[in-house]
């Protein structure tokens, strides 16, 4: 590639949007042309001064309050239901002649489709439920520290396992801290990374299964992703806002931390 | 219009957004009042339609509500922000100088960035929120704002390169000074 098509790509190579090949080809030529390695370099600096926290609006502590009230007050001022019961009401369908199977297929094919997939993963939803609790109730922590030599002796006589714990602050994923959960119908260790304004709960408990089995396909809930896989006999469980990429790559990481590779 | 678990559901689905939702509206209205404003007005045209909501992701589908409720809002306000129309596809990128920016930033002010970003075309501005400060990914950007991918390519590249710009000439001036 010439260096214009290079410029040309270099947002999508940023944001990781290009396969992997192209991608390749850029970090090839990087360290040969110094002109684009210094646009590569001013742009890595404006996007991680933009990414400053500081720059983050949240929500004013009373608005969930607020909005929480105007949309019950709206619910129960709001007399009649909408679209399926006008379209009950309008007798259409008795004239088409529809069974009432077919009706219950209908109203099923209005749930959103979480809502039906939600029993078959009772744990993803405890997880999400313990995630967004950890988020609201101000309780993000039981032992905050970025020091996994810190983080790691606090779950000692506090559970009867020893979760393991890594620390990932140099691939953009600074730990946290610790918190004692409860999963599964047990209590689970969770440790809390952050990436950039986004926090991921990786909740960890035992597993009887001995072998180590890749993540399983990610699980989209309620706008919150969630990565499941079982190694060195532990369940491993990542819940986070975090695009689905970047807590895949967070998975790969941990996931290579725990379990090196045969070649030493 | 629901019952009280449908109701809890919606809550479960769409409260937990209510940041994403905020920081969203506080950035494209430039001002907390109108926000709030916003974000109440959006949870409610939320409400109404959550029983068609066949996404399997609440926050996206929260975001373009209240995308929508934005641009609705300054249309109204057209006079404090007219909506710039522009020509995506007939100003190409230009090619980035390296310069000493990259230092300056590093110490820039908070302010400075906040001004520097208030100050981007609301259609580039919207861009750069979506994707640094959610982490949201082209495609979910080009679903939230109506937009082609390439679109979005080129507007997030215009829109750092508008950034660079603004910051390499405050501190240029701040040099001189
Ligand atoms: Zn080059």
């Amino acid at each position: 590639m010439t260096c214009q098509e290079i410029r040309e790509l270099i947002h999508a190579y940023l944001d990781g949007e290009i396969d992997l090949v192209r991608s390749l080809e850029i970090e090839r030529h990087l360290p040969d042309c110094q002109v684009c390695a210094s646009v590569v370099q001013n742009l890595q600096t404006l996007r991680s001064a933009i990414t400053r926290d500081s720059l983050y609006h949240r929500a004013p502590p009373d608005l969930r309050q607020r909005v929480q009230a105007v949309v019950r007050q709206s619910n129960r001022a709001e007399s009649k239901p909408r679209f399926a019961s006008l379209w009950f009401a309008s007798g259409r369908w008795l004239g088409v002649g529809i069974s009432a199977a077919a009706v219950a297929v209908l109203l099923l094919a209005l749930i959103p489709a979480w809502l039906r997939s939600s029993a078959d993963e009772p744990i993803a939803k405890e997880a999400i439920s313990a995630h967004v609790r950890s988020l609201m109730a101000d309780h993000l922590t039981d032992v905050a520290s970025s020091d996994r030599h810190t983080v790691k002796p606090w779950f000692n006589g506090r559970l009867d396992f020893s979760p393991p714990v890594t620390d990932l602050t140099e691939r953009g994923f600074p730990l946290i801290g610790g918190r004692l959960d409860y999963l599964d119908n047990r209590p689970v260790a969770a440790l809390v990374y952050r990436r950039q304004q986004h926090f991921i709960n990786l909740f960890i408990w035992p597993s009887a299964q001995p072998s180590s089995k890749a993540a399983v396909n990610p699980v989209t809930q309620q706008g919150f992703h969630l990565f499941r896989w079982t190694a060195i006999e532990m369940h491993f469980l990542a819940v986070s806002d975090l695009n689905e990429r970047e807590l895949k790559e967070f998975v790969g990481l941990i996931h290579d931390q725990l379990t090196p590779t045969a070649t030493p | 219009m629901y019952n009280t678990n449908q109701l809890g559901r919606f809550e479960q689905v769409v409260l937990p957004h209510l940041d994403a939702a905020y920081n969203l509206a506080r950035w494209l209205t430039h001002n907390d009042h109108d926000a709030q404003d916003v974000v109440q007005e959006s949870y409610l045209r939320a409400l109404k339609f959550f029983s068609g909501l066949r996404s399997e992701d609440g926050r996206a589908w929260l975001l373009t509500i209240v995308r929508h409720t934005c641009y609705d809002w300054l249309r109204q306000n057209r006079r404090f922000e007219p909506l710039t129309g522009f020509d995506d596809e007939l100003q190409g990128v230009e090619s980035d100088e390296p310069g000493p920016e990259a230092m300056l930033l590093r110490t820039a002010e908070d302010e400075l960035l906040r001004h520097a970003l208030e100050e981007l075309p609301v259609e580039f501005r919207e861009v750069v929120i979506l994707r640094e400060l959610e982490g949201l990914s082209y495609k979910e950007i080009a679903d939230i704002a109506n937009l082609p991918l390439g679109t979005v390519m080129s507007r997030l590249a215009r829109a750092r390169q508008r950034l660079q710009q603004a910051l390499t000439a405050h501190t240029q001036r701040e040099a001189q000074v």
